[in-house]
C-alpha cells in the first residue's frame, strides 16, 4: 500500500545507480578471493576441529591448513589443492589430510594440479555431503516455520537481544524472552570479535559485552530454542552476526546450524570496525551466496550510521547504503524475502516533530522495499541514564513501528545507555511492545497521511537528496566514496584496515566448487 | 497545607542555563549537559538529609528487581525480606509479575532510615575558570610561542568514537566547538580502536603535550584498566614528554577516579570541549608558559 507518493520514477533511477555503483565492485570481487573464504571453503569440506595453540585459546583446523599452505597454493583455490592430495592418496580422510598438511607431511611437487572439472569429480562426496547438510537445515527451518507458523500474528515480529558471554546463561535469557513474546532471538558477540581472524571454538563462558559465535554456541542455542518452540507452538527465530574477519565461515556455520539471520553487511564492519573495506566486501559476496542457498535472511547495518552521523540530516546516508546493499545482495543471490535492510529511529527526542520524521523514514523504508523483511532499529544514541524516559522512548518507536507495518523491530531497552539488558530490562521492554502492537494492530490498515504534509514532504525530500548523493557516489566509486567519508562520518582508506593481507588474486585456474553450485540460489 | 521549606533554595538547584546556542537547549534532556555549560559554583552543603519523596524526611524510596523464583506468595515475602534486609522499613510490594515460570519482577516502595552528612562530602573537582573560545586562543597564543599538541584516542578494543569525536571535531558538540576548531592547538584525533602502545609511539613522535584517551566499553571495568595500561605503557617509554598532560574521559569516568589512578584530570558524560579545552588552557599555562622565552 503506497501512502506517501513517492516519485516512482526516482526510485527507479536510483537503483540503475546503484547498479552502476556496484558494477566494478562486483568486477573486483570476481577476480580475488581471501583466506577467510578459503577456510570456509576447508569447512563446508568437512575439516573440522581446533588445536591449542596456546593454552586455553583453540584455533581452529581450516585456520591452520590455510597458514601453513600460504597464498601461493591458495591462488588456485583451497579446493585444487585438497582435490590434487585426494588424487594422490585417495583414502585419506579431512582428519588425516589436515594433520598431514598441518605437519608439513605433504610433498606438494609430487601433487598433479588437476582441472577444475576433475578437481570437482574427485570432491564430489565432500561436497555433496555439505549441501545436502545445508538443504537439510533449510527445509528443516522452513517446516518448522509452516508447522508451528507465528502464532497470532500481531504487529512486526519482536528481536531480542541476549549478551551475558555465557552460552548457557543467554539460554535463560532466550528462553525466556520467547515465552514472553519475542520471535527473534539474536545473540550479541563479544566484543571485538570481528577482528579475530579465526572463529573461536567450543561452548564460551566468558564474553565482553557478548558471547562469542562459535558453532557450538550456535548449536547449543538452536537446540533451546527448538524446544521452547515446541512448547509454545510458535517458531522462535535465531539470529547471530557473519560479519567481521570470519564473515563467510560464520555464514558456512549459520547454514549449517539452522540459523534463520545473519547480520551480515560489509559496511558495517568497514565503517565501525575498521576492516579493509576490499577485504570485507570480497568475503560478503561468498558468505551471501552460502546464505542464499541456506533460506537464511540478511541483516543489514545501516541503522548504525546514525549513531556517528545525525539522524535528522543523513538520512539519505542509509537509504543511498540501503540500495546499494539490496544490489550487492541480489548480485549474490538473494530474494527480496531474505534481504532484511536496516534503519532505525534515531533522531534526536528534542527536535521538534521528531516522531513525524521517524513515522515518514519508517514508511519511506517500508514503501521503497515493500518485500524486504525491514529491520528496524530503536533509539540509542540519544538515550541515556533516565531509564523510565528511555521507556518512554521506546514506546514511541514501537508506535511507528506498528503505524508503518515494519517487519521486524529490534525492542529497544530502557537500560541502553549502561548495560547489555539484564532479564527485567527485557520484561519491561516485551510488555510494553505487546501491547502496543496489540492496541495498534490494525493502525497501519487505517492511516493515511495528509497530501503535501510534513511527513510526505519530509520523505520526498530524503528521496531527492538519496538521488543526488548516489550520483555523487557514481561519479566518485564507491571505494572513494567510503574514503571521503561520505557514509557515517567515517572516512576509511582503500587499503588501510584490518585484514587487507588476506586477500589475493585467483589464478586463472581458481577452483571453487561452490561458487558455481550457489550461483543465483536464493531465487527457487 | 503548608511544609516546613527553610533550606530548599539553598541545596541542589542550579540556575537554569542561559544557554544562548538553541541546540544545548534542546538538549536539556541531558541535564547533564545543562548543568555542565555553567561555569563550576563552589558551594557547601550544610547538614544531615534524608531522601525526599512527599514530604522532608520521609525517606522514601523505590526499587524494582528480579527474583529467580516463580511469582507467588514466598515470592512476595521474599521481596520483603530483601527490603528489610536493605534497610527499607514499612516495605510493600507495589507490583510483582511473572516474567515466567522461573523468574519474578518486582517494584517495592518503602522508606529509608538512612542519613547522609552533607558536610562529610568531598569531591575534587577542577576549578580552573570556564574561558570563552577565542579567550583560549588569544592566551595561548600571547603566552605561548608554538601550538600545543593534543592527541586523543578511545583505546584497546573499544570501537565507540562518538564520544571522543564530540571532544575534537572541528564542527562541535551541542554548539560547541570541539579542539580541531582551536587556533591554539594542533588537534590530532587518532578515533577508535587504537593500541595503547600505538598511542605511545605517537606521544613519543609528536612530543605531545597533552593526551585524551576515552573508554566508553566499561564492562567489568575495563576502562580503568585500559587507562591504567597506558599509563604503565608510558612509564615504560624513553622520550616521553615530561610534562605531558594525561586526561581521560567517557560515560563512567569521574575526575576523582582519573586523579585515583594517575591521570591529572577526568571527564565524564555530557562534557563539552569547551570545557576540557579550558582545562588545557589553563593547565598548559602552568606548566609550559614559563619555559618559553
Ligand atoms: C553509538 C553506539 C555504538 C556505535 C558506535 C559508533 C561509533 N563509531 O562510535 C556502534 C553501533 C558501532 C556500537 C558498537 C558497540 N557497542 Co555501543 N553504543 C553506542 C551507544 C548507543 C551510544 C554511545 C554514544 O555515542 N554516546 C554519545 C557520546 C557523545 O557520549 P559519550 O561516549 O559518553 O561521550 C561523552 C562523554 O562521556 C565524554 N567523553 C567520552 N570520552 C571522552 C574522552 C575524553 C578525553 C574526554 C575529555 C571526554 C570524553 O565526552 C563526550 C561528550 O560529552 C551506547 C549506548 C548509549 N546510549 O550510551 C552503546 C554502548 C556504549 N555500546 C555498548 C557495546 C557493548 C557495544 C559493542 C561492544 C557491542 C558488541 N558486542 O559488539 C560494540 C562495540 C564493539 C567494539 N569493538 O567496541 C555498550 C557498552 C556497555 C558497557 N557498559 O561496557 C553500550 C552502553 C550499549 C549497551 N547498553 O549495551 N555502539
Amino acid at each position: 500500500m503506497t501512502k506517501i507518493n513517492l516519485d516512482r520514477d526516482i526510485i527507479d533511477h536510483c537503483r540503475e545507480l546503484a547498479e552502476s555503483v556496484a558494477h566494478p565492485v562486483l568486477i573486483y570481487i570476481n577476480r580475488h578471493s581471501t583466506v577467510s573464504i578459503e577456510r570456509s571453503v576447508l569447512r563446508l569440506l568437512g575439516f573440522q576441529g581446533a588445536h591449542e595453540v596456546e593454552k586455553g585459546m583453540p584455533y581452529p583446523v581450516c585456520n591452520l591448513i590455510v597458514d601453513k599452505l600460504g597464498q601461493d597454493k591458495l591462488k588456485m583455490g583451497v579446493a585444487s589443492v585438497i582435490a590434487s592430495i585426494k588424487n594422490r592418496y585417495p583414502r585419506w580422510n579431512q582428519a588425516k589430510m589436515a594433520e598431514k598438511i598441518i605437519k608439513g607431511e605433504v610433498n606438494f611437487e609430487r601433487l598433479e594440479i588437476l582441472p577444475p572439472d576433475k578437481a570437482q569429480a574427485l570432491l564430489k562426496p565432500w561436497i555433496d555431503t555439505a549441501v545436502r547438510h545445508i538443504d537439510k537445515m533449510r527445509y528443516r527451518k522452513e517446516d518448522m516455520r509452516h508447522k508451528l507458523g507465528r502464532g497470532k500474528k500481531m504487529g512486526p515480529l519482536k528481536y531480542i537481544i541476549v549478551a551475558t558471554g555465557n552460552i548457557y546463561e543467554d539460554v535463560k535469557h532466550a528462553q525466556s524472552a520467547a515465552k514472553q513474546g519475542a520471535d527473534i532471538i539474536a545473540v550479541i558477540r563479544s566484543t571485538a570479535q570481528s577482528l579475530l581472524d579465526y572463529v573461536p571454538h567450543g561452548a564460551t563462558t566468558e564474553g565482553f559485552g557478548g558471547t562469542f559465535a562459535t558453532q557450538e554456541n550456535f548449536k547449543i542455542m538452536r537446540e533451546a530454542l527448538d524446544e521452547t518452540s515446541e512448547e509454545l507452538g510458535r517458531y522462535i527465530r535465531l539470529c547471530n552476526y557473519s560479519s567481521g574477519l570470519c564473515m563467510s565461515e560464520i555464514a558456512v556455520m549459520g547454514a549449517e546450524e539452522g540459523l534463520d539471520y545473519l547480520l551480515n553487511d560489509a559496511m558495517y564492519g568497514i565503517l565501525f570496525r575498521d576492516i579493509n573495506m576490499k577485504r570485507t566486501l570480497i568475503d560478503q559476496h561468498f558468505s551471501r551466496m552460502v546464505i542464499a542457498r541456506a533460506g537464511i535472511g540478511i541483516q543489514t547495518g545501516e541503522d548504525n550510521y546514525l549513531t556517528t552521523a545525525d539522524a535528522f540530516h543523513n538520512h539519505h546516508q542509509v537509504l543511498a547504503s540501503q540500495f546499494l546493499n539490496e544490489n550487492l545482495a541480489k548480485h549474490a543471490g538473494l530474494r527480496d524475502e531474505q534481504i532484511g535492510l536496516g534503519h532505525a529511529f534515531e533522531v534526536d527526542p528534542m527536535v521538534e516533530d521528531s516522531f513525524l520524521i521517524e513515522l515518514a523514514m519508517a514508511q519511506m523504508v517500508r514503501e521503497i522495499f515493500p518485500r524486504c523483511p525491514i529491520k528496524y532499529m530503536p533509539p540509542t544514541r540519544h538515550k541515556q541514564g533516565d531509564i523510565f524516559f528511555s521507556h518512554v522512548m521506546d514506546a514511541m518507536f514501537n508506535m511507528v513501528g506498528s503505524m508503518t507495518g515494519q517487519s521486524i523491530q529490534l525492542l529497544g531497552m530502557a537500560t541502553e545507555a549502561n548495560h547489555n539488558p539484564y532479564l527485567q530490562d527485557r520484561f519491561w521492554a516485551l510488555k510494553s511492545a505487546n501491547y502496543i502492537f496489540s492496541a495498534c494492530r490494525s493502525l497501519y490498515d487505517d492511516v493515511q497521511f495528509v497530501p503535501n504534509g510534513k511527513v510526505m514532504r519530509q520523505a520526498r525530500q530524503v528521496l531527492d537528496r538519496t538521488h543526488r548523493f548516489l550520483r555523487k557516489i557514481d561519479q566518485q566509486g564507491l571505494f572513494e566514496s567510503i574514503e571521503h567519508g561520505m557514509f557515517a562520518e567515517m572516512p576509511r582508506a582503500k587499503d588501510g584496515g584490518k585484514g587487507h593481507d588476506g586477500i589475493f588474486e585467483k589464478a586463472r585456474q581458481y577452483f571453487n566448487p561452490f561458487y558455481d553450485l550457489f550461483q543465483g540460489q536464493g531465487r527457487r | 497545607m503548608a511544609r516546613p521549606n527553610k533550606k530548599k533554595s539553598s541545596r541542589g538547584r542550579g540556575r537554569r542555563p542561559q544557554s544562548t546556542q538553541n541546540q544545548a537547549e534542546r538538549s536539556s534532556q541531558n541535564s547533564q549537559v545543562a548543568a555542565a555549560k555553567e561555569a563550576p559554583v563552589k558551594r557547601k552543603f550544610a547538614g544531615k538529609i534524608r531522601l525526599y519523596g512527599d514530604v522532608e524526611n520521609d525517606g522514601v524510596v523505590q526499587i524494582s528487581f528480579t527474583l529467580p523464583m516463580p511469582a507467588c506468595d514466598e515470592a512476595r515475602v521474599a521481596a520483603l525480606q530483601f527490603a528489610e534486609k536493605m534497610n527499607i522499613q514499612k516495605a510493600s510490594v507495589l507490583h510483582m509479575e511473572a516474567i515466567d515460570d522461573d523468574f519474578s519482577f518486582f517494584v517495592v516502595y518503602g522508606q529509608c532510615e538512612a542519613e547522609v552528612d552533607l558536610e562529610q562530602i568531598e569531591v575534587p573537582k577542577l576549578d580552573h575558570p570556564q574561558y570563552g573560545f577565542h579567550e583560549i586562543n588569544d592566551m595561548l597564543g600571547q603566552k605561548l610561542d608554538r601550538k600545543l599538541v593534543v592527541l586523543g584516542a578511545c583505546i584497546g578494543t573499544d570501537a565507540h568514537t562518538v564520544g571522543i569525536d564530540a571532544i575534537f571535531n572541528m564542527k562541535g558538540y551541542l554548539g560547541d566547538y570541539g579542539l580541531e576548531r582551536y587556533s591554539c592547538f594542533e588537534a590530532i584525533n587518532l578515533r577508535a580502536q587504537v593500541d595503547v602502545k600505538d598511542l605511545a609511539d605517537k606521544i613519543i613522535e609528536k612530543q605531545a603535550d597533552v593526551v585524551l584517551v576515552s573508554r566508553v566499553v566499561t564492562q567489568r571495568d575495563s576502562h580503568i584498566e585500559e587507562f591504567k595500561k597506558l599509563l604503565a605503557e608510558l612509564s615504560s617509554r624513553e622520550n616521553v614528554p615530561a610534562k605531558l598532560i594525561k586526561i581521560c574521559g567517557g560515560p563512567r569516568m569521574t575526575h576523582k577516579e582519573a586523579i585515583d589512578i594517575g591521570y591529572d584530570a577526568g571527564f565524564g558524560p555530557g562534557t563539552l570541549p569547551g570545557q576540557v579545552a579550558s582545562y588545557i588552557a589553563t593547565e598548559a599555562l602552568q606548566r609550559f608558559a614559563d619555559q618559553q622565552d
